[in-house]
């Protein structure tokens, strides 16, 4: 590995800059050498962006309740939260919205003013299947399967020259393979928590030898191989790390990587985050009950991002995401089927937050889309081409153009972020 | 069809449609590949052998009875319902109970499996029975699924694998695994006599569809997401099948035998129903039967069916003569599957150069152990490899169950935990094996040359081993 290394100027030197750190004995050190060394690249793309990908179709309406809607007590039944002030009720974000109360983290952050909350939020998709809904959302395309490549790993290509330099790869996947929004032609690098052993510098040269002539899989080692260093140069020890079972901490393991990724000078600065089980059909619960759990655990992961972020956190910016929302009535087994719109959140330091950004199209069974789903009134891509634009500054002609295809009439949503 | 035969025919039939040449196997296959796969689609498919195996019923009886035990002890302390539904502490005892009866059964079952696999004389239809398991996925991260996955794929997957499409689909969605997984046992039609008499007791609490198992079987099992329904069609359908629910329950709904799958009238929607442009008058069961047999019929399901089944055997981006093919013959034949596995034996797509296919973690753990002969201990150590390398069995997390492209499976780190698992394996067994003289009893004409030099110069039995495992012609089939 070090051999390697030594032949590519730019990790070599990011590794020379992480054992003076460490040599200092102090990990705090480190953060105070990090901080400088951000203020030293200040134009060199020190933004942060965090996508989280929540499979299986959020319930918008629970997550952030609308409990000044008059409909909304009516639809939601024994799954309707109590409003703001009362016991287990809703946290207050206006006179219209609330958040869930298994989502304490977000409403700090949102007095704080670092949470916009997005509302009747879809993607172009119209249909309600899982797999085609976050094909869409995933590629950026109006059409499941209209393209290979994801949004986000097109939008690493249109970034400045500034933010790639110094950088193997811009954008990081959290888990053992890249899902959709990250594939293309940029390189991306995944990781996950091994609890197996490492190979030996022997083995390793002669496997990677024995891959020379297979361009996929030379590069995939290649990839792993400076996503360890990068996870472990930072004071993780992936190997060391025992695993998490389900509960409130579920996702902390990945998450301290990530934050491990995106402290690192020279690691990506983009990373994706996939989590499962949203999609609540039956026994959906209110403010406690299988959603809770699903949102508690959402909570607590973004809370520990921004505790492992540190100083890093002023320069991030989250974006949680589903494919689609659910019924805007509970079903027959006290849950609710696949719908149209649902919410959306962005959170971080580099946020500037304490919004709603809805425009409420109301619950009425005229407002509903199709009788049956809160109307979509804001394109999920219009926040992702605020977040691109103005966050990362990819420029809008290749957002319009190559990152969403077509999609010059979809406007950025605009004053996401402090100036 | 008459073709050249090529030496690496024989290699794609062990490795491609089977689950792995172990040594000898390639010697055997011998001069005809084709006939070799021909000749494992005779006869029933292998039963699974294994002792505390049970059957679904026997396992929800079980189930039930834990049920029935704390509501009677509810029942004694004059607990209300209300306060019942909110008894944290007992619902919890519940899932725990629940749990240690689950969890020994689901080791049981994906060792079996696992077992299975490895002893197999016919591989192609072990094969077989992974494809349409997962066709028709369920997953155990839904509690209620995890003791009754491997039942569910012995009873209506394995026992239809060489039969007729229609009698698996049946077989499927009337199965307690399918019908839990996806909620269909809660789905009561809103004007069902259930519902009716609720309404009329003025019932606070809201009786109606659940639209999931509908949706999945026209999306997922049968026509396909571009099969041409929409969503009126999936509510009526739903309505359709509102009552196909599982025998045994407690309360109201303590009738049936428990554990099978049962008609349950009162939970089913009335009525004449339209559907896909057309109308199934109300005959209970035999409505969402008759709508299941023209589903199982449909040039959508054909289409949809071949496409997974030449993007599984044949390529990720599946060549369009043969899903052509294989949609021909499923329709010639009414959905004959062993027609089906004909026409794809015999597609010379199937058979093409290079590699084309990245194993699975399922498929390349499976293959590790049929190449080496490992033994497959009792408990979980023999699930660590499926679980590690990312395909913990039974355990999509969806009803799409695992993707089956190399994209899905092939990213940085997941090729580094399988080089790393080869390592583990290599030190562990290496010393027992000769790899130089494995490797072309396990690959035969696409063992590569840089392979076989490597394995041939490594500093060591183990080295020798973990390169062979790690070699790019054993990542793919």
């Amino acid at each position: 590995m070090q051999k390697e290394d030594a032949d590519m100027k730019p990790i070599g030197r990011r590794e020379f800059i992480q054992g003076g750190a460490l040599a200092g004995g102090v990990l705090a050190a480190g953060g105070a050498l990090l901080t400088s060394r951000v203020a030293f690249a200040a134009t060199g793309g020190d933004a942060r962006l965090v996508v989280v990908i929540l499979r299986g179709a959020l319930d918008g309406l629970s997550a952030v309740p609308p409990y000044g809607d008059a409909d909304y007590g009516r639809l939601r039944g024994e799954l309707a939260l109590a409003p703001p002030g009362s016991s287990d009720g809703a946290l207050r974000l206006d006179g219209t919205f609330a958040l869930h109360p298994s989502l304490p983290f977000l409403h700090d952050a949102y007095g704080a003013g670092e949470l916009v909350v997005f509302h009747a939020v879809a993607s172009p998709y119209r249909e309600r299947s899982h797999f085609d809904g976050q094909d869409v959302l995933e590629n950026g395309t109006v059409r499941p399967h209209a393209l290979q490549s994801g949004w986000l790993n097109r939008a690493l290509e249109a970034l400045p020259e500034a933010a790639r330099r110094e950088r193997k790869e811009l954008g990081v996947a959290l888990g053992q393979n890249v899902p959709l929004v990250m594939r293309g032609q940029a390189q991306v690098a995944s990781w996950s928590p091994s609890r197996l052993a490492s190979l030996d510098e022997d083995t390793l040269q002669r496997i990677t030898d024995l891959y020379a002539a297979d361009p996929l899989l030379s590069q995939r080692l290649a990839d792993a191989l400076a996503a360890d260093q990068i996870a472990s140069g930072d004071g993780m020890d992936a190997k060391a790390m025992g695993g998490q079972a389900g509960g409130a901490g579920r996702y902390t393991e990945l998450i301290r990587a990530t934050a491990g990724f995106l402290r690192s000078d020279s690691g990506p600065r983009v990373a994706v985050f996939d989590t499962i089980g949203w999609d609540t059909h039956a026994n959906e619960g209110g403010a406690r009950g299988r959603l809770a759990a699903q949102l508690t655990a959402l909570d607590t992961g973004i809370k520990t991002l921004r505790d492992e972020l540190g100083p890093a956190w002023q320069k991030t910016a989250v974006i949680a995401v589903t494919e689609f929302g659910r019924t805007a009535a509970i079903n027959g087994t006290r849950g609710t089927d696949h719908g149209t719109a649902t919410a959306a959140f962005l959170v971080g330091g580099a946020v500037r937050g304490g919004r709603v950004v809805a425009d409420w199209p109301g619950l009425s069974n005229r407002a509903l889309y199709e009788q049956r789903d809160v109307a979509p009134t804001l394109d999920v891509r219009a926040i992702f081409k605020g977040a691109l634009q103005e966050h990362l500054g990819v420029p809008v002609r290749a957002l319009d153009a190559q990152v969403f295809p077509d999609s010059g009439g979809v406007k950025p949503v605009k004053d996401l972020f402090r100036a | 069809m008459q073709r050249m035969r090529s030496p690496v025919d024989s290699a794609i039939a062990a490795n491609r449609f089977g689950l792995g040449a172990r040594p000898g196997d390639l010697a055997d296959i011998g001069r005809d590949p084709r006939a070799w796969l021909t000749a494992q689609l005779a006869g029933e498919p292998a039963s699974v052998d294994y002792p505390g195996l049970r059957s679904t019923p026997q396992i929800l009886t079980d189930a039930l009875q834990i049920r029935r035990e704390r509501e009677a002890a509810r029942r004694a302390v004059k607990m209300s319902e209300e306060a019942a539904a909110t008894d944290s502490a007992g619902l919890l005892a519940d899932v725990m109970k629940l749990g240690q009866l689950y969890r020994p059964l689901y080791v049981s079952e994906a060792t079996a499996r696992l077992q299975t696999a490895v002893g197999s004389d016919r591989p192609f239809i072990e094969r077989l029975t992974y494809f349409w398991a997962n066709h028709f996925a369920v997953s155990i991260d839904k509690a209620l699924v995890l003791g009754i996955a491997g039942s569910f794929e012995r009873e209506a997957i394995r026992t239809h694998v060489l039969g007729s499409f229609t009698d698996m689909l049946l077989a499927v969605e009337r199965h307690p695994a399918m019908l839990l997984y996806l909620d269909n046992q809660q789905s009561i039609g809103p004007d069902s006599p259930l519902a009716q008499r609720a309404a009329r007791r003025r019932v606070k609490a809201k009786l109606g569809i659940n639209e999931n198992l509908a949706r999945e079987i026209l999306e997922l099992h049968t026509l396909g997401v571009n099969g041409g329904y929409a969503q009126a069609d999936v509510t009526s359908f739903a309505q359709v099948i509102s009552g196909w629910s599982i025998g045994g329950g407690t309360g109201r709904l303590a009738s049936g035998p428990p554990g099978e799958f049962l008609f349950r009238a009162e939970l089913h929607e009335p009525g004449t129903k339209s559907l896909l442009g057309r109308r199934y008058a109300d005959e209970g069961y035999a409505q969402g039967e008759a709508v299941l047999r023209d589903l199982a019929r449909s040039p959508a399901t054909a289409r949809h069916l071949a496409t997974k089944l030449a993007r599984h055997f044949i390529a990720d981006e599946p060549p369009a003569a043969a899903v052509e093919r294989l949609t021909r013959a499923f329709l010639a034949s009414n959905g004959d599957l062993p027609t089906v596995y004909r026409a794809l034996i015999d597609s010379p797509e199937a058979w093409a150069q290079p590699l084309s296919k990245f194993k699975t973690p399922t498929d390349y753990v499976v293959s590790s152990y049929r190449a080496l002969a490992l033994p497959v201990l009792e408990g979980k150590g023999a699930l660590a490899g499926f679980e590690v390398l990312g395909q913990r069995t039974w355990s999509p997390g969806s009803p799409a169950g695992w993707p089956d492209t190399g994209a899905d499976w092939n990213g940085a780190s997941a090729v580094m935990k399988r080089v790393e698992w080869a390592d583990a394996v290599g030190q562990r067994v290496g010393g027992m094996h000769d790899a130089a003289q494995l490797a072309p009893q396990l690959l035969g004409a696409t063992l590569s040359e840089a392979t076989r030099t490597a394995v041939a110069h490594a500093a060591s039995a183990a080295q020798a081993l973990t390169l062979l495992l790690a070699a790019p012609e054993f990542m793919r089939r």
